[in-house]
């Protein structure tokens, strides 16, 4: 099986002992709220999902990464992860302290020692990360609002993060293991953040037809107002596996982390996840993970010819369409005919139509998934 | 246990002639014997240092996996 990024998967959880002492001294430690999104963050890097990151990103590698898209030690990773912090939330805090992480009702959520206190350019952080300063970029508009300084260190999970879809929330010693037990040797990884329609259907199948199993890994998390609510999307995969799919070569699970929208450096991002969680292959389609116009239809398929030696490997898709001469999905590598005999699954149309409450063609949407999105009296983040 | 159990058999393997002669040279003042006495010696070293490697990148131990297994029985994520 692939290794993990970095060649070992991070275990940042805490013996039981270890986690009664820290927390019966709560009272010792300087307390810090963070927020939900931050959370999954800390779940994350102590499952894994983001090895061989270990905490927050102390200034060196914050630096390498905004500058080469390298970590320190000249492992490939796209973007910072960090933590912001207020200079009130500062005050009492110094280099080489404990902290404690809590969420907004003071629920202890992971102990941090604390590397590094920095000060950082917000614009080259956004800008860097999002190539793009406009402020309707909903990651730039994050960044350019985080807190004055960003602390650094390693973390350890004190509490369980409980999800929404527990049944659906493996990690990645979870998922490694299942792989094994199914006798999967190679692995593809679907990332999808919608309700799959029959050309999501036709790539992972085209993909999956090649390897011995496919990994579809909906983002669960914070998203912008219009997408498809995270409940939404698992159910239509139920629906459309139950169906559709041979079970012994499809695992659906969850991947709790925001939508940064960083198109090409997020492609690698989502890449590096389902290596840890134990993927060879990870489909990348048109314009993964971007927003708007701000990056190219395929900046995310040639971003990966910059990291050859990232590990994983991308299945490079381009846009598809049900093409009425050829009676069949095609995309344009493969299809001689004309725009006209070309019927795209276009996400916005799809929407439009869902959202009038009515069922798209079954060309285009199966049924069974539609009559699931059906139910739901508002589908969408408001 | 007989004699018989402690033999050991022996298969041929070929190396090209320029390396055997470079191990020769490799070989004096070493205590090896023979260029295969030498060859299976560095073989082995190389293969418990690979073997090692992998060990150490086993992130989970055998009660970690079964209980990893128990989860996914109970997710009905295998039977």
């Amino acid at each position: 099986m692939i290794e993990p990024h970095g060649g070992k998967l991070i275990n940042k959880l805490l013996s039981k002992a270890e986690k009664k002492k820290i927390l019966g001294e709560l009272n010792n430690f300087e307390r810090i709220a963070v927020k939900s999104e931050t959370i999954k963050v800390i779940k994350n890097i102590s499952h894994g999902v983001f090895s061989p990151l270990e905490g927050f990103m102390n200034e060196n590698d914050y630096n390498y990464v905004l500058d080469t898209m390298y970590l320190e030690n000249n492992i490939a990773w796209p973007f910072p992860i960090t933590l912001d912090i207020s200079s009130e939330e500062i005050k009492n805090i110094k280099t080489d302290d404990q902290i404690i992480l809590e969420n907004n009702n003071h629920e202890p959520i992971a102990l941090m020692n604390v590397e590094t206190i920095y000060s950082y350019d917000k614009k080259k952080y956004a800008k860097r990360t999002y190539e793009t300063l406009d402020h309707n970029h909903p990651g730039v508009y994050n960044v350019l609002n985080y807190k004055e300084k960003l602390i650094g260190g390693e973390i350890y999970l004190l509490n369980e993060l409980k999800s929404n879809f527990p049944n659906f929330d493996l990690k990645p010693i979870e998922t490694r293991v299942l792989f094994k037990e199914k006798g999967w040797d190679k692995i593809v990884a679907f990332q999808t953040r919608n309700p799959p329609h029959l050309g999501h259907e036709y790539v992972q199948k085209a993909g999956l037809t090649y390897v011995d199993g496919i990994f579809i890994n909906p983002v669960i998390g914070k998203k912008k107002v219009g997408d498809f609510l995270d409940e939404v999307i698992i159910e239509a995969y139920k629906a459309l596996i139950q169906e559709y799919y041979p079970r012994n070569r499809v695992v659906l699970s969850t991947f709790e982390t925001e939508m940064r929208y960083a198109g090409p450096k997020e492609a690698i991002f989502h890449a590096i996840a389902r290596k840890n969680f134990g993927c060879d292959y990870i489909i990348i389609g048109r314009d993964h993970a971007g927003i708007g116009n701000y990056y190219g239809p395929y900046d995310a398929h040639d971003i990966f010819d910059k990291f050859p030696d990232l590990g994983i490997e991308p299945l490079k898709f381009r846009s598809f369409s049900k093409c009425s001469k050829c009676n069949a999905i095609v995309n344009d590598k493969i299809c001689p005919h004309p725009n006209e005999k070309q019927n795209y699954f276009a996400g916005r149309e799809i929407r439009a139509t869902l959202k009038a409450g009515i069922a798209p063609d079954k060309e285009v949407m199966r049924p069974e998934v539609a009559e699931v999105i059906l139910r739901y009296e508002n589908p969408f983040v408001v | 246990m007989s004699e018989e159990e402690h033999k050991v058999e022996y298969t041929t393997v070929s190396i090209p002639k320029i390396l055997a002669d470079k191990i020769k040279e490799r070989m004096k003042g070493t205590g090896f014997s023979s260029v295969s006495s030498y060859v299976t010696y560095v073989l082995r070293q190389v293969l418990s240092s690979i073997e090692e490697e992998e060990r150490s990148k086993q992130a989970f131990t055998k009660e970690e996996e079964e209980k990893v297994k128990q989860r996914l029985r109970d997710l009905g994520y295998i039977d």
